[in-house]
């Protein structure tokens, strides 16, 4: 394993240079000395080529888009456009500060003003805030355009519902917008159990939160009755617009029956995972829930861009310090200018083509629980390998990353066992896509022949599996310095 | 199309290997009269050198403060940032990889999070740190909500001196879940003691204080602290400038219970505000009420030294409903750029940096206090930020000195401070900016 950095300090190394101090004070005729820190602060001292290597040997410990395939359900993990990159290092972009004078940031409130506008056509949605940062901020900002609607209509509600194969954001966003989750049972084909629905659907019920596709890659047909159950209590449908790349030029769901939803404009319009974040999650509304919206708004007059804080009386408030993520939704806005209409339906198309050759190609192989026609992803499961030869799913996602793949999304969703939950993209290319395939393939047979290659899996990776009990058991969350 | 690596005649191939004859027929499960008859009205997609032309053109309309002289903060600070620290985080295997979930292909990622983690705590000193947050706003929203898990108390006492932009995203935060905010007053530019003395009593679950303050001013953390930790005791929340701790007391030395903080002074361009990242830390008894992913040392199957995501039991994909927070994707880019600017700099970087900002700083707010019609709004300590009052309307002065290609400062008066200047200085400003702005100013005032 790599030394930590704090284990290649050096005293007296250094890394950065600046310029002597031009100014001729010193701290203590700044601060009094109350104030000032006593205790020596211990980072470490390391030359800029020893950060260099450190941080280049930590890099080639990870899987990255660029090595390889990540067929992770949900998350869709598409390639990034490098021209984006280049583009979002202008210094135009990089250093300019949130409180300039409007007039000074033209270009910036232009493109956040077109984004806003682009996302609401493609979706079908009036009106667009790009204030949300990561997709679970998007869903809690929606819930609370929820809440500011009831108590603006006097609605006492107290309870949203979500089905059971929702993402575990959705319940959590629901209990920090301060209402009580309902959960409902999907029905035998996998999607939303009417009946149950309509059961659940109480007088206090505030919303339905509701992810199209769901998690299992199958389009939720039924949305004009559940809109009609929900709304008839004057309830508001929330859309996960987790799997929206199964979407675009095909379906807005704005003009469905939903009347607020969410981007992850890090999984469908093509910006960087950076390995957890930064993300973006605007949400996108209908006409009357406009007023409730954050502060600001990006707003035109004639030509002129600007902050717009005429809904602040109804408003929900900030979700943000500033606008949100600009330097992400700058790169979303690149990749639709650069798609355009046409080239957004092509995603849509070839993520669900992409998806059923996999799926078509892996039906014998594994069991499928909901095996028909899927959007952009769909889940399999190793139930036939774990009744057989005791092999559990966790085993063959192991051995996935000794093929040169990133393991599939894993026991989720909750509502099919062993779940493996595979979404290709349009990126890839069907050699990629076959390559898989012939991985999954083989791993099933070595369920049956050789067993221990998935109990032992990985072995080609930087690291053997990796022990997560432990790591709870005993703590060690930071590099004890200087021992 | 561009990024979609298939042909038509792969697509083909493909469709027949599905068993359909044309891609329509992977549409029957949706209901007709949903699926769109006409393309979306966008424009006409744009090729690599054509949205350069456009993207740049747009930059070329905003005024970055690389071509102007700029002294606003408020949050968001102008600091130095070594040209190495892009050349780790636009690394592809950094750039594009996934949340560590697969612990054995994210060895890379998780162990500069451990790192990271140490950093926080070697600089707040205290004992854990998550990995991040979405920005200092909503740090400060989810430590409330955690000091409310920890002694199950309604009340927050949050000190009027509190980034304005910080208490809205807080009120957005706690008002759906029964919590109430007590808001304690400014005086001279720091908070009013007697006022929070009145107002912590034993259902207050949390002091929150800013420190340096919104205006820059050095709170009287100490008598905060005992105030705060009067029994029955409160948590006191302390939200901090990370560059200002290599020179200011740490938050374990007046005993801070949670510490959080924009992070974005740490390596991170303006960007416009974003993404910024929030940092969090706490004490180890605290540590399974924290939101956020935490990454812990661990063994392989071999025994070999490792990372792994760990405490996940706090988490939305693990807990759903019960859940500590709904986060999920963070910042962590962000956090990988800090983590890279605070090893680059070093102890005695981080120092430099932040003594030169104060000194500077400190050199400004005297000669900008002799100007006639200038006052600054008080003389208690602060680091690299304070605040001028003029006599005449602040509009036009950053009116006038825009002109000059000189941002002066954050325009307080809508928050509440008629006619008053916020001026940020860090160790990129020569003392020949700072003379600029002061000539500037004494020409606006009394020319």
């Amino acid at each position: 394993m790599a030394k930590t950095i704090f284990e290649k300090h050096s005293s007296g190394r250094k890394g950065y240079t600046l310029p002597a101090n031009d100014i001729d004070l010193q701290l203590e005729d700044c601060i009094p000395n109350s104030f000032l820190r006593t205790e020596a602060l211990r980072f470490p001292e390391v030359s800029e080529l020893d950060v260099m290597r450190h941080f280049l040997e930590l890099s080639h410990m990870n899987h990255c888009i660029e090595k390889g395939f990540y067929p992770l359900g949900s998350c869709t993990m598409k390639y990034n456009p490098k021209i984006n990159e280049t583009l979002a290092r202008d210094d135009g972009f990089m250093n300019i500060h949130p409180l300039q004078e409007e007039d000074t940031v033209q270009g910036a409130l232009q493109i956040l003003f077109e984004l806003q506008q682009d996302l609401a056509e493609i979706s079908g949605f009036d009106r667009v805030t790009l204030q949300p940062v990561a997709g679970a901020q998007g869903e809690f900002t929606g819930l609370k355009i929820i809440s500011a609607y009831h108590k603006y209509k006097n609605n006492h509600k107290t309870k949203i519902i979500i089905p059971d194969s929702a993402h575990g954001t959705n319940p959590a966003s629901v209990i920090l917008a301060g209402y009580e989750v309902v959960e409902i049972a999907s029905n035998d084909e996998g999607i939303v159990d009417i009946s149950a629905l309509r059961a659940a659907t109480t007088d206090d019920v505030a919303g339905f939160m509701l992810t199209n596709p769901n998690t299992l890659g199958l389009f939720e047909s039924q949305i004009e009755e559940i809109a009609e159950i929900i709304h008839k209590v004057d309830g508001l449908i929330y859309m996960d617009g987790a799997n929206f790349n199964a979407l675009m030029g095909l379906v807005k769901p704005g003009k469905i029956g939903f009347d607020i939803m969410h981007y992850n404009l890090h999984k469908t319009f093509s910006t960087p995972h950076g390995g957890g974040g930064p993300g973006s999650g605007p949400i996108g509304v209908r006409q009357d829930l406009i007023k409730f919206l954050p502060v600001p708004m990006i707003a035109k007059d004639g030509d002129r861009y600007y902050l717009d804080y005429g809904n602040e009386a109804t408003s929900i408030g900030k979700v943000h310090t500033f606008l949100g993520n600009f330097l992400v939704n700058l790169r979303a806005y690149i990749y639709i200018k650069m798609l355009g209409s046409e080239g957004l339906r092509r995603v849509s198309e070839n993520a669900v083509i992409n998806a059923n050759y996999i799926r078509k190609k892996m039906e014998d192989h594994y069991y499928i629980k909901f095996n028909r026609v899927c959007m952009h992803e769909f889940v399999a499961s190793s139930k036939w390998q774990k009744e057989k030869y005791g092999i559990k799913t966790l085993d063959i996602a192991k051995r996935i990353l000794d093929k040169g793949f990133h393991a599939p999304t894993i026991y989720f969703p909750l509502i099919v066992s062993e779940a493996m939950m595979i979404e290709p993209t349009e990126t890839e290319s069907k050699e990629t896509l076959d390559a898989f395939i012939a991985a999954m393939i083989e791993i099933a047979h070595e369920c049956e022949e050789n067993p221990e290659n998935l109990h032992n899996a990985p072995i080609t990776t930087p690291v053997r599996r990796v022990d997560d009990t432990l790591a709870v058991k005993q703590l060690n969350v930071k590099y004890e310095i200087g021992k | 199309m561009p990024f979609i690596s298939n042909t038509d005649e792969e697509r083909e191939e493909m469709l027949a290997a599905i068993g359909v004859k044309k891609f329509d027929e992977l549409l029957k499960n949706i209901p007709e009269k949903f699926l769109l008859n006409k393309e979306c009205c966008l424009e006409r997609g744009k090729s690599e050198l054509e949205i350069k032309r456009i993207i740049s053109a747009l930059a070329a309309k905003n005024i970055s403060t690389t071509k102007a002289n700029s002294f606003l903060g408020a949050g968001v600070y102008d600091h130095f940032i070594p040209a190495a620290v892009d050349h780790v985080i636009i690394k592809p295997e950094f750039h594009s990889a996934y949340t560590p979930y697969q612990a054995e292909v994210s060895q890379g990622t998780l162990q500069y999070i451990y790192e990271y983690q140490t950093l926080i705590c070697e600089l707040t000193g205290m004992e854990i740190s998550n990995a991040g947050m979405y920005d200092g706003a909503s740090a400060a929203a989810e430590a409330i909500l955690m000091a409310t898990r920890e002694n199950g108390r309604k009340k927050a006492v949050l000190a009027g001196t509190i980034n304005p932009n910080y208490l809205q995203v807080i009120k957005t935060y706690t008002t759906g879940v029964g919590l109430k905010l007590v808001v304690v007053k400014e005086k001279k530019g720091v908070i009013d003691l007697d006022d929070l003395r009145e107002k912590v009593d034993e259902k207050t679950s949390c002091v929150v204080i800013q420190t340096p303050n919104f205006l820059g001013y050095i709170e009287e953390i100490r008598k905060i602290e005992k105030i705060a930790h009067s029994e029955p005791k409160a948590l006191l929340i302390s939200a901090v400038d990370p560059i200002s701790l290599a020179i200011l007391n740490s938050p374990k030395e007046y005993k801070a219970d949670i510490v959080i903080g924009e992070g974005q002074a740490l390596g991170n361009s303006q960007s416009y505000g974003g993404p910024l990242f929030g940092f969090m830390a706490t004490n180890l008894k605290l540590a399974r009420k924290m939101p956020g992913r935490i990454v812990g040392a661990t063994k392989d199957a071999v025994g070999n030294r490792c990372y792994a995501l760990t405490l996940q039991a706090r988490e939305q994909h693990i807990r759903r409903s019960k859940a500590t927070s709904n986060i999920c994707s963070n910042q962590a880019l962000c956090n990988l750029a800090a983590t890279v600017y605070m090893c680059l700099m070093g102890r005695n970087g981080l120092k430099e940096a932040a003594l030169q900002s104060t000194t500077k700083a400190h050199y400004l707010a005297a000669r900008i206090n002799e100007i006639e019609g200038v006052n600054l709004l008080t003389d208690r300590p602060f680091f690299k930020e304070f605040a001028i009052k003029f006599n005449q309307p602040v509009e036009d002065v950053i009116n006038k000195l825009k002109k000059l290609k000189i941002f002066p400062g954050v325009n307080l008066t809508e928050y509440g401070y008629a006619n008053t200047l916020l001026i940020a200085v860090t160790e990129k400003k020569r003392k020949q900016d700072l003379d600029e702005l002061i000539s500037a100013l004494r020409e606006v005032v009394n020319g």
